[in-house]
């Protein structure tokens, strides 16, 4: 693998730090006039998904982590694993329960989303931005209400619940934003 | 990169502009002579952590080729003057050092760099404040010595510490420092602290904050003195929110310990695997010849436009950073 030293250092290279797979966040040049050069580091843990900073003498290198992003089809879920397909390969992978995590909110089967693959092992699922998904339970809305003021929870097919408008009702199909959880529109039934 | 525009505004570089004569102005008012020193020059500097920009000259009076190192300061050369009878100067001028870039480095900048005969380095820490309140509007700086604002900060006396007591002492600090760190440079130790833990919390609340009296070993090119038992470098940096902006000494005029602190830089180099530097034999003539006994400092142009006008990084003060020159 690729070495790689601290002039090359910027936000989405993949690195090894303590025998785990991490993402550069942020790269800080530190240099007293007459000293030593140093890079602040914030780096997330791709494993762990934590946050941490450290820091490098300038030249210091990092072994990078064979890390990379594949658009992959959500297929099923066998109630221990989510098992997905490579849109482009037609490579089967099964991701246990850390690593779909909170994603497992937004998957339908056959949806693309995207999967982080470390050695050829998914670490992590990242749902598209919006999904659209129906709404299984919601409480009866006030008729003539279409202000989208106030809201009420909605539970959906995946099981996640988010707010929507009054006027949404049990069954119809909504987008949501799966970055905040947040409702964005209805969508027509076809 | 394609952009032909300039990453400074327009505002950027009329306010440029402005503190430029303003520099002007403080110092016709002193007396101080305006000088122009070259950029590229035959020698460079010895000091471990610079790295000059090198070319060459081929043609006439020099057929071979000449090797030529652009100046990280235009310290040699000022002081060349100075031996030659040119009393008080002062030079802005473009400046190079290779290997830093980022929000507060870009690598060719304007260093604004003056000497003083007579002054030791607590007389031009003195003007130099005076210039830093009349460009920032700062109320009047604090002084402390690299001894207090280690004990400050982190409780423990820089001069007497131990390695391992450095290492334990960043750990509590919870800085995350580089498993290559030194296991026999103390000053390699004080540096990270210094930058990580110190350093950002310096100058603030109008208060600019000089540090003096720096370990022997980081004198540079400051004479030493014993305070208090310790050798110390007779050298001066100060500190605006946050950040180094200058960095000034009682100038070392001994010829022979002059070219010791050159020989133990390439030393140093050496035990770095980095490039010896031809010493600058011209700097060595002036010195023993006579420098004048004076004070000098190097002050970081684009930073001080920076801090005046509240930028973020550096490329909103020059007209065209590194990837767009």
């Amino acid at each position: 693998m690729a070495i790689f030293s601290t002039n090359e250092f910027k936000s989405g290279l993949k690195v090894m730090l303590d025998n785990d797979p991490c993402s550069i966040l942020e790269n800080e040049f530190v240099k007293p006039g007459k000293g030593q050069a140093f890079n602040r580091v914030k780096l997330r843990n791709l494993k762990t998904g934590r946050v941490i900073e450290r820091t490098f003498k300038s030249g210091d290198t990092l072994e990078g982590a064979d890390v990379v992003e594949v658009e992959m089809q959500y297929l099923y879920n066998d109630g221990e694993q989510w098992h997905f397909m490579g849109v482009e390969s037609f490579e089967q992978y099964a991701v246990n329960k850390d690593g779909v995590a909170d994603a497992a909110l937004w998957l339908k089967e056959q949806e693309v989303c995207t999967v982080t693959l470390w050695n050829n092992v998914p670490l992590s699922v990242t749902p598209p931005n919006s999904v659209v998904l129906r709404i299984v339970e919601t409480d009866p809305g006030l008729r003539g209400d279409t202000s989208g003021g106030g809201g009420k929870p909605a539970t959906l097919e995946t099981g996640a619940v988010v707010r929507v408008p009054l006027f949404v009702q049990v069954n119809e199909l909504i987008k949501v934003d799966t970055r905040k959880g947040e409702y964005l529109s209805r969508v027509k039934d076809e | 990169m394609n952009d032909w525009r300039p990453s400074a505004s327009l505002e950027a570089l009329y306010a440029r502009a402005q503190l430029l004569n303003d520099l002007r102005m403080f110092f016709a008012e002193r007396d101080v002579l305006e000088v122009e020193t070259p950029i590229a020059s035959r020698a460079g500097v010895t000091a471990p952590y610079l790295d000059n920009f090198t070319t060459q000259y081929v043609g006439p009076l020099a057929p071979q080729g000449l090797p030529l190192y652009l100046q990280t300061s235009p310290e040699y050369a000022m002081k060349r003057l100075l031996a030659a009878g040119s009393g008080c100067i002062y030079q802005l001028s473009k400046v190079f050092r290779n290997g830093e870039a980022g929000r507060w480095h870009n690598p060719e900048f304007t260093m604004l760099e003056w000497y003083r005969l007579g002054f030791d380095h607590h007389q031009l820490m003195a003007e130099v404040d005076d210039l830093v309140q009349q460009v920032l509007g700062t109320e009047p700086a604090r002084c402390f010595s690299y001894n207090e604002i280690f004990r400050r900060y982190l409780d423990i006396n820089p001069h007497q510490v131990s390695i391992a007591e450095l290492q334990a002492c960043a750990e509590r600090a919870g800085v995350a420092y580089p498993l290559s760190m030194s296991q026999n440079n103390k000053d390699e130790w004080l540096q990270l602290l210094m930058t990580h833990v110190i350093e950002p919390q310096l100058g603030f609340d109008n208060i600019p904050v000089f540090i003096t009296e720096f370990p022997a070993s980081q004198a540079s090119l400051a004479r030493v003195q014993e305070v208090d038992g310790v050798w110390v470098g007779e050298r001066f940096e100060l500190y605006v929110e946050g950040v180094e902006l200058a960095n000034g000494f009682h100038e070392l005029t001994d010829v022979s310990e002059q070219r010791a602190r050159f020989d133990a830089d390439n030393r140093q180099r050496e035990q770095l695997g980095l490039p010896l530097v031809v010493i600058d034999e011209a700097l060595l003539g002036a010195l023993a010849h006579g420098l004048p006994a004076c004070a000098g400092v190097a002050l970081g142009f684009d930073r001080l436009l920076m801090l005046q006008q509240g930028f973020e990084d550096i490329s909103l003060a020059i007209s065209f950073p590194m990837l767009r020159a």
